[in-house]
């Protein structure tokens, strides 16, 4: 397991899209630290920015790298090596570099200048939206024998979680005004890997009286040691999930 | 050494192998044959464990493959196309190869000096030839010494110097005692490498016995002959097929 991890890593390390994504984040947050001094404003920027690309270059990248390593899958799968290893491999060493690359990206600026509770919140977050939208990219790619499909499900998954979701519960919330409605956004917020990273973060940052009434049930749900247990619970769930099934299909796919 | 249970195999609703019941036995050499689409591939990548059947079971060595992946340590496998990590170095999948199967130390590195791979182990591997990739596969196959030699077209795509020197090499290994299965669809080839003709067609088999026996059957002097005359019953479905199945 450790040597097809080793290898899996020796492979993905080579392709230069690992260097150019860190190179990316490392840019963005060394723009974002010389905006502003405020510590709160910079986790705030660097989390908008965050929210959008890291599940998209996850998704992307999980789906390109499972395609173009497809040879080595087969190549290992003839030799005396477990299947469930050869895949655990692969989706570890995509998961390994994508945080990698936010830690050298993210992490570096911080060393340099500062960072609190809320920088180390947000790049957790970070790469737990890394490993959801990885493990959600390889489910795709094993449920299809085509690249260009698989890369079309996966950008699919980023649009509908990143931009459709939002928009259909705002227009719940809207259509239903006059009915209470703290228990159901809540629990609409836990279907969404995107919305629960973005308010464990702004509770954080102690910004929820921003958001009026739900904010304020947001804050006393999520503010104790309860409800930051449930809602790390239930990353968690939308990281193995889809990790799950894909392990399962896998374990039964024709190469 | 390899017995073949029971298996179903479909891709969506194409049936590529049904009740399919297969012998190999070690000290053997068999030729797989059979029409383009017949199941060969599928059947010799079920036995690797790339494709999964969806019904029957196949034991190698007495032992399910389903339950433990280490009999693909016994195995030594040639790719129609050998697809490889485009990235790395000749030298590198090497090593890689050697890493993977770490209980193995006597290496037979014979190919790989008699194929010249020595000379360029620094080459990247996407920088190689369809014919230099085969070679690669080949060498690779033999580097464990492995009990079964499964070579899925081996000499497609070499040159004639390439190719005595791979049939020389199975030749040996035949001598040695060691099952080997090779596909092919070069019949001259075929009936110099191999003692025993399987002729699969439609998923099922067709033929399964000794070259000597499938001439005197057929009624043909020469190899070619018999197998065409096997191909055209086949074709026909000709309902006394049956007796042809006698092994």
């Amino acid at each position: 397991m450790l040597k097809l991890l080793k290898y899996a890593l020796y492979d993905i390390i080579q392709s230069r899209f690992a260097i150019l994504y860190t190179l990316f984040m490392l840019l963005v947050a060394i723009a974002v630290y010389q905006v502003s001094e405020d510590m709160s404003k910079v986790s705030l920027s660097l989390l908008n920015i965050m929210l959008m690309i890291v599940p998209l270059i996850s998704a992307i990248f999980a789906t390109t790298h499972f395609f173009n390593n497809l040879e080595f899958t087969e190549l290992m799968l003839a030799q005396p090596v477990k299947r469930s290893h050869v895949f655990l491999s692969q989706i570890i060493a995509v998961v390994v570099v994508l945080s990698l690359a936010l830690i050298l990206g993210f992490g570096v600026p911080m060393l340099i200048w500062g960072s609190d509770m809320t920088v180390l919140t947000l790049l957790g977050i970070g790469i737990s939206l890394s490993i959801v939208f990885a493990s959600m990219a390889f489910l795709a790619s094993v449920s299809t024998r085509d690249k260009a499909k698989a890369i079309g499900i996966s950008l699919s998954i980023w649009i509908y979680f990143s931009l459709i979701y939002d928009g259909l519960v705002l227009y719940m919330i809207y259509s239903f005004a006059d009915y209470p409605l703290e228990k159901v956004t809540l629990a609409l917020t836990f279907l969404n890997p995107v919305d629960l990273g973005r308010i464990i973060m702004l509770m954080q940052l102690d910004i929820s009286a921003l958001m009026g009434y739900t904010g304020a049930f947001f804050a006393d749900f999520f503010g104790n040691i309860k409800g930051i247990v449930i809602s790390s619970g239930i990353l968690i769930l939308w990281m193995a999930i889809p990790a799950y099934f894909s392990m399962r299909r896998f374990a039964k796919k024709d190469f | 050494m390899i017995s073949i249970q029971h298996i179903h195999k479909n891709f969506g609703k194409l049936k590529v192998l049904e009740d399919f019941n297969l012998e190999f036995k070690s000290g053997k050499s068999y030729a797989l044959m059979g029409p383009n689409g017949s199941g060969k591939t599928t059947l010799i990548k079920i036995i690797l464990g790339m494709v999964i059947p969806t019904q029957g079971e196949v034991w190698v060595k007495d032992k399910p493959i389903s339950q433990s992946e280490s009999y693909r340590s016994l195995i030594g496998y040639m790719p129609q196309i050998g697809r490889y990590p485009e990235n790395i170095k000749m030298k590198q999948l090497f090593a890689m190869m050697k890493d993977m199967r770490p209980t193995q130390k006597d290496y037979d590195e014979e190919l790989i000096e008699a194929f010249g791979l020595n000379m360029i182990m620094d080459k990247a591997m996407h920088t190689l030839s369809g014919g230099t990739r085969q070679k690669v596969s080949a060498a690779l196959a033999f580097l464990f010494r492995p009990e079964i030699l499964i070579l899925d077209e081996p000499t497609a795509g070499l040159d004639p110097i390439s190719v005595e020197i791979l049939k020389t090499k199975i030749m040996q290994t035949r001598e040695s005692g060691k099952l080997v299965i090779i596909t092919s669809h070069i019949l001259s080839e075929l009936e110099e490498l191999t003692n025993h003709a399987i002729y699969i067609h439609e998923g099922k088999v067709v033929f399964n016995d000794s070259i000597a026996e499938l001439k005197e059957i057929t009624g043909k002097e020469r190899f070619s002959a018999a197998i065409a005359s096997l191909m055209e019953w086949s074709l026909k479905k000709n309902p006394d097929l049956k007796i042809l199945n006698h092994a």
